[in-house]
Parts: structure tokens; sequence; C-alpha cells
């Protein structure tokens, strides 16, 4: 369970685990909960086109990743209508079936572009995810205080001369490196539920915001790695832990929030 | 001119009749009940009720039944859940929601994964996924037309009241409308509408045909009547063209099999939206002719 | 004189809390009743309590008549297909089932309720582009055009700049005298409404004076319904209520909780 293919597994599944922690832990803050949701699709159509083309199917995530990020950034101005924004998204994974259709293995293809592949992780792949990832945490890490700002009080970043429609650029193009490293491994429909479930339950445990990202990185590691050995055990799907384990850590860190909010409830009548 | 838009043999097959006939229907009625899902602002309840159509679909796949089956049941079952826990009230970007959709589609996952260990039909997944309207099981289609006229006969019956209680819940309950059962009903067939969008273009994508011509005629049109008219108008084109496309892309390069009409559909779709704005005539900006608070701030 | 509406010691509870007691009131055909008092006070409750969607906890209500309805504001986005047109034929048939077919009388009746709310030169525009002040006008002219005994206004004149509420409130003082449609029009300011009020329903703390603005809007009555001192100016025709000191006496959010339920 611990040599060769399956260590690159556990290296990669790890990186993602630790950058889906931490720009979760932003976009739940920054409401951005929604691009969370349409740049993996972006992210689907590139994978699925550049190994069409027989590119490094990196080359195509980080390609369209970024091409949604601007896109929403772009739209996010004009039309706060999230019909345009889901069209848009539809139109992506409409074209990714269109690629994948081109391939002979097809249905294979989609399935583990949208549902999420961790055990064929090769070992040439391994050092740009983990550079990715890095990059990724290295670019949240420099804009950290001017992001918590904005994303927490708008109007002041404003007045305090933090450009609000800047940092969201920034933002959404992190979003969209990180989606490139982790759409491969969960798949363009989980990689929601791996961003967010982690980032909002440590939110309901905790109000301090370090530990509330340590908190998610914690969560989407034992998500990730929960996910794979019992994927390895039963071969089911990983996507499939993933968006049930999401489900069920949401669920517990909301279950827990209302119950420390009652207590003080009590607390403060006594 | 026609003859090289109609590649041979497309009027004498048997499963273009049926895509031609059954995907009109279903884009008349997702057309119509689409209008009413973007003015009531639910295009979100929409989006998730394909999510969970998803796993309905393939849940149906691993039961060894026909999808629509799935579709419908999970469908309307999510809608009947919606609308007693009043989720898709709460208008869309929520949190929680998506998570919970999250596992849905992990659930999803599972049951695709599982369906094609059991059987060896390798394009099931795709097919759920993306739809094929081509492979449409002829004992299917008197279940989908006849689920489709009561989604439909529904959304007329109810038309005035959805509309009144879209203006203001308060003055349809004034007036007697029971704005909850109305509502319930509305999403029912909602609920269908998704499970007969998705057997034409795919569960994940059947948001497309639901907004896409709604929304395309809410820009274009003012009234209701004519908003519905022009949505299904838009729907039942976009389907056509689409199949059409499809059936002369088995003669493109590069694979040998066709391109899938989904793409095609969604395609016409989205760009049928996206020229909305490139007119300058559809390009309204909202009027205003005083600084009002009114679409930012709650009843005090 | 036949009461169009009585209400006999009204209380209204909600989540626990009391928004209104024993409020008692009558309201004659015809007769323009403004419903004031500072926000919070509890107006919308008491129109809801007339509007049968808000159950009492104590006291009767008995409305002999048809009530018209125009809410406070319309949450409607910009893309929504309704002209106004459509709006105000919604007013005559928007609780029916089925779709309606077109009519002359029905056009004809459209028409007429539009051009006596001024609304005519509008009336193909979609109702979520218009302004507040065009919108409570076509709200006006939807909830008249099904000829109510009475007309509840929640707040019509907050948010309008100062043209559009002298023109509302014309239009309103017209209709009723021409229909003998009785009005209760709800304000957390009198002024505008002074010329044209019968009687006037003053709300604070949860409670109710009633009678003519001459009987009510005065220092004794209105300290005894905050429960402290107020004193009344008058001032350049206006009339202010002034709180000698800032107090926990109004309930403030009353009406988030009326809002909610």
């Amino acid at each position: 369970m611990f040599t060769g293919l399956m260590l690159n597994t556990w290296i990669t599944a790890t990186a993602v685990a630790v950058i889906a922690g931490v720009t979760g832990f932003f976009a739940v803050l920054r409401g951005s909960s929604f691009a969370a949701h349409a740049i993996p699709n972006g992210a689907f159509a590139g994978a699925a086109g550049a190994s069409l083309l027989g590119l490094n199917p990196f080359a195509g995530l980080a390609a369209f990743s970024v091409a949604g990020a601007l896109g929403i950034a772009g739209l996010g101005r004009r039309a706060r209508h999230d019909v345009a924004t889901a069209l848009t998204f539809v139109m992506m994974l409409g074209l990714g079936a269109l690629f994948v259709s081109w391939s002979t293995e097809y249905a294979q293809q989609a399935y583990s572009l949208l549902f999420g592949e961790v055990f064929g992780v090769a070992a040439d792949e391994v050092l740009p995810i983990v550079a990715l990832g890095a990059a990724s945490i290295a670019a949240i890490a420099v804009m950290f205080r001017p992001l918590m700002l904005s994303s927490a009080l708008p109007e002041v970043a404003e007045a305090r001369g933090v450009s609000a429609r800047r940092m969201e650029l920034a933002f959404l193009l992190v979003m969209a490196l990180a989606t490139s490293m982790t759409v491969p491994v969960v798949g363009a429909l989980l990689m929601f539920s791996l961003m967010i479930g982690p980032a909002a339950a440590a939110r309901s445990v905790t109000a301090r915001p370090l530990a509330a990202i340590g908190l998610a990185v914690g969560i989407a590691l034992v998500t990730v790695w929960t996910g794979i050995v019992a994927s390895y055990q039963t071969n089911w799907p990983l996507g499939f832990f993933v968006g049930v384990l999401g489900g069920v850590f949401f669920l517990f860190g909301r279950a827990y929030g209302a119950g420390r909010r009652r207590m003080a409830v009590r607390t403060a009548a006594a | 001119m026609l003859k090289y838009l109609f590649e041979p043999g497309f009027f004498s097959s048997g499963p273009v009749h049926t895509a031609v006939g059954v995907g009109a229907v279903v884009a008349i009625t997702s057309a119509v009940v689409g209008v009413f899902t973007v003015t009531r602002g639910q295009s979100f309840a929409g989006h998730s009720l394909s999510d969970i159509a998803t796993t309905g679909g393939s849940a149906a796949f691993l039961a060894g039944v026909n999808q629509f089956w799935g579709y419908l049941a999970f469908g309307a079952g999510a809608a009947a859940f919606m609308e007693m826990t009043g989720v898709q009230r709460r208008r869309g970007r929520d949190v929680a929601t998506g998570v919970v959709l999250g596992s849905a589609l992990g659930l999803a996952a599972l049951f695709l994964y599982l369906g094609t260990l059991r059987s060896s039909t390798t394009g099931a997944s795709f097919t759920i996924l993306f739809g094929s309207v081509f492979v449409l099981t002829p004992s299917t289609v008197p279940a989908l037309i006849a689920s489709a006229l009561l989604a439909l006969a529904v959304a007329l019956l109810l038309a005035r009241m959805l509309l009144l209680s879209s203006l203001s819940p308060d003055i349809a309950a004034a007036r007697g409308v029971p704005v909850r059962a109305v509502g319930a009903a509305y999403l029912m067939a909602l609920g269908v509408s998704v499970a007969l969008s998705a057997m034409v273009i795919g569960a994940v994508l059947s948001t497309a045909l639901l907004i896409g011509p709604a929304a395309t005629a809410l820009r274009v049109t003012k009234g209701p009547v004519r908003a519905v008219a022009v949505a299904a108008a838009i729907g039942v084109a976009a389907t056509w063209l689409g199949i059409v496309l499809a059936y002369d892309s088995y003669y493109w390069p590069p694979a040998r099999h066709g391109w899938p009409v989904s793409f095609f559909v969604v395609t016409l779709i989205v760009g049928g939206y996206l020229l909305t704005y490139a007119h300058p005539r559809w390009r309204r900006p909202a009027r205003r002719d005083e600084p009002d608070p009114e679409h930012a701030c709650s009843p005090a | 004189m036949a009461e169009l509406l009585r209400l006999d010691g009204v209380g209204v509870r909600l989540g626990g809390r009391e928004i209104l007691r024993d409020v008692s009131f009558t309201i004659a055909p015809g007769e323009f009743t403004g419903l004031i008092g500072p926000n919070g006070a509890g107006k919308t409750t008491l129109l809801r309590v007339i509007l049968g969607l808000q159950p009492v906890a104590t006291g009767a209500m008995l409305l002999n008549g048809s009530v018209g309805y125009v809410p406070q504001k319309l949450a409607i986005e910009p893309d929504t297909p309704l002209r106004v047109r459509d709006v105000v034929g919604l007013g005559l048939d928007g609780h029916k089932l089925g779709i309606r077919l077109p009519s002359r009388a029905r056009r004809e009746r459209v028409n007429e309720m539009l051009t006596a709310v001024g609304a005519q030169r509008y009336a193909n525009a979609r109702i979520g582009e218009l302004s507040g002040g065009e919108q409570q006008r076509v709200m006006i002219a939807h909830a008249l055009i099904a000829r109510p005994r009475l007309l509840l206004l929640d707040e019509p004149l907050a948010n309008l700049d100062i043209a559009s509420v002298g023109g509302i409130v014309s239009v309103l003082a017209r209709l009723a005298r021409a229909e003998g449609t009785a009005v209760l029009i709800s304000a957390h300011d009198m002024n505008p409404l002074v010329p044209v009020m019968d009687t006037i329903v003053y709300v604070a703390s949860g409670r109710a004076a009633v009678g003519s603005t001459d009987q009510v809007v005065q220092p004794e009555v209105l300290s005894r319904l905050y429960g402290q001192h107020v004193d009344v100016l008058r001032v350049h025709g206006r009339i202010l209520v002034v709180a000698a000191e800032e107090t926990g006496a109004v309930p403030a959010d009353a009406e988030h909780v009326t809002a909610a339920g």
C-alpha cells in the first residue's frame, strides 16, 4: 500500500488536500463557492482537449482553468446573474463531452475526469503537482493579509488602497492553479466538495482564521487519506468517498457549531 | 442547400424520427417550465435537481432499469424534499446545498462504477452524463411524452398563480392562492422537466435546456406569453438543429462515430443567449429615474 | 353607518413577544385612514392581520368586503418578464387557474386603471425596470382593478422623492373619493397624509390611539402611548413628534419578526 505507484498517490493526494483546504477557506470566506463549482467544469474541457491533442493534460487544465477564472472575473462585473455564468460552464462541460467523445476510451475517460482517478499518477506527474501546489501556497502566503482584509471587509480594504477587483482576480487565478492540480485526482464534479466541505466545517468550529485554515487542511487530509485507503480496499471510486466524507464533515461541523451556540446562550442566560 | 444540411438517410431513419419527436416535446416542456424557473429566481433549484438526477440515472443503470425512471424518481423526490425543507427559497450559492449535492455526485460516481462492473455496456456512463437522444428505447417514449404533457399541463394551469406569487407572495396569499401548494406542484413539474432534459442532453447538462431558452427569451421579450412562446421556439430550434448536426457528424473527422448531440444543443443554446448581449437593442440598461434602494435592502 | 372593518381588542404575539395589544378601530366605506407610527411599532403586523395572513392571539377582526393590498416592496429582478399591463391584469385574475384568454373588455379595464394612476406612459415597460414611485403606482392599479372595498398600503411613501409622494397621495385621495374605496395606509411620517386623512390610527409600543389628527396627535395622548414624555411640535405646517430621550420603549425588531413570518 505504500510502495511504488502508491507512494506517488499518497504524495499527490496530500498536496491536493493541503491546497484544497487553504484555498477553500478563502473561497468560503469570500462567498465565491460558485467559482469553486464553476472553474473545475472548465478544467474538465481543458483536460479532455489536451489529452486529445496528445499534450500534457496539465497544459490543458491550466489553460482552461485560467480562462475560466478570467471569464468569471469578467462576467462577475457585468452580469451578477447566475444564469450567464451557469450557462458558460455548462458550455464548458459540453465541450469536454465533445473532446472526450473523440477518444477511443471515451466512457472511461469521461468518468475519471469527472469523478477522479488517484491510482494512475505517474512518477513524472508528481513533481509538477507538488510544485504547482507549493506555488499556490506561496502566492496565498504573499498576499495573505490584503486577501484576508478584502475578503472580510471589502469596503475597508478599498479605503486602505487594496483593490477589491485586483484581489478577486488574483484569488481566482490561484484557485485556477489549484484546480489544475486537483481535478485529475479528485474529478471535476467533486473538486467542490473537497474545497468547500472542510473549509465550511472548520469555520463552524473555530473563529480564529489561522486555526480555521489549519483545521480545513486537516479535515481535507483526513478525507483524502481515508478515501485512498477505502478506495484501495474496495476498488470503489475515490470521488465517492470524497463527496460523502465532505458532506459528513460539514454536517458534523454544523452540528458542533449549533451545539456550541446553544451552550453559549444557556451560559449567558444563567 | 438543403442537400448539404441533411446527410443521406436522415429522413428515413427510425431513431431520428423518435429523436425529432421526443426532442421537440421535451424542448417545449423544459422551455415553458424554465420561464417560470427563471422568473421565480429558482435557476439554482433547477441546477441542483440536475445534479441529483445524475445520481438517479446512475442508480437506475446499476439496478438495470431504464435511466429515465431514475431521473424521474430522484428528480421528483428531491423536488419534494426541497419543498418540505424550503431550501429552494434560499436562492442559491448556499454552501450547505453545494456540499449535499457533492455527496449526491459522489454516490453517482459509485453507482456508475458498480454498474460498469456488472454490465458490459461501455458507453452507459457517458450516456447518463451527456445523454444521447438517438438511443432512446422505444418502450419509454410513451412515458416520456406522458410526463412531458403532465408537466406542461401543471405549468399552464398554475401560470397566473405562479406569476402573481413571484410578484409578491403576500398579495397572492391575500387573494386566496394556496402559495405553498402551488409552489410544490410547480417544483414537481420542474423535477419532471429535469428528468426529460436529462434524457435528451444528459444529466449534468440538463440545466442548459431548462434555463437557456428561457433566459434568452426573457432578454428579448417583455410579456410572459411571448416569453413562453419564444423560449419554446428557441428550445425546439436548438434541439432539432443539434440532432441534424449530430447526424451529419457521423461523416465528420476525427472519430468514426458521431459527435455528441448534447454538445451541439448546448452550444446552440448558449450561443443564442450570448447573442442577446451582442445586439444593442437587447442590451437594456435598467432604467432608474430615482435612486431606489428597493433591490438592495430587505423590509425594514 | 355600516362598517367595512372592525377590530376589537386585537392582540398579536410572535415568538413569545407581544407585538400588538388591545388594538380597536373601525373603518367606514370611503374613509381614508392613516396607520402612523415609528418603524417597528407593529404596523405591518396589523396590516397582515387584516389581510388574514396573521392569526390574532386575542380579540376579533370583522371584515365586511374585499381587500386590495399594495406591499411595501417588490422583490423583483429587472429581467422578470412582466410588463406593467401584465401586472395590472394579474390583479384581476392572478389567483385563478389556467391561462387567460385575451378580451377587449379586460384590455380596456387595464388601460382605464393605468390612466387612473397615471401609469399609461410606461404601460409596456417591464415592472422590474421602473423606479420605486412608478412601481407604487402600478401596484395601486393592480390592487384597485378588482374593485376592492378596502385598499391596504404598506409604507408606500417610504424611499420616494417628494414629487412622487405628492403624486401618489393625490392619486389615492382621488380614487378613494371617486370609487368609494376605503383606504388604510401605513407610514412612519404622517405629514404627507395630514391633508387627506379622515382618521388616524397611531401605533406605538404595540398599542394604538384612534381619532382625528387633532385628537390623537397631542403630547398627552402620545406620551401615554409611548410610555415616556414626547412633545408634538408644529413647525411651518409640519408636525414633528419628538421624544425627550431615546429609550427602549419601542420593540425595535418587531417588524423583523413579522417579515420573517
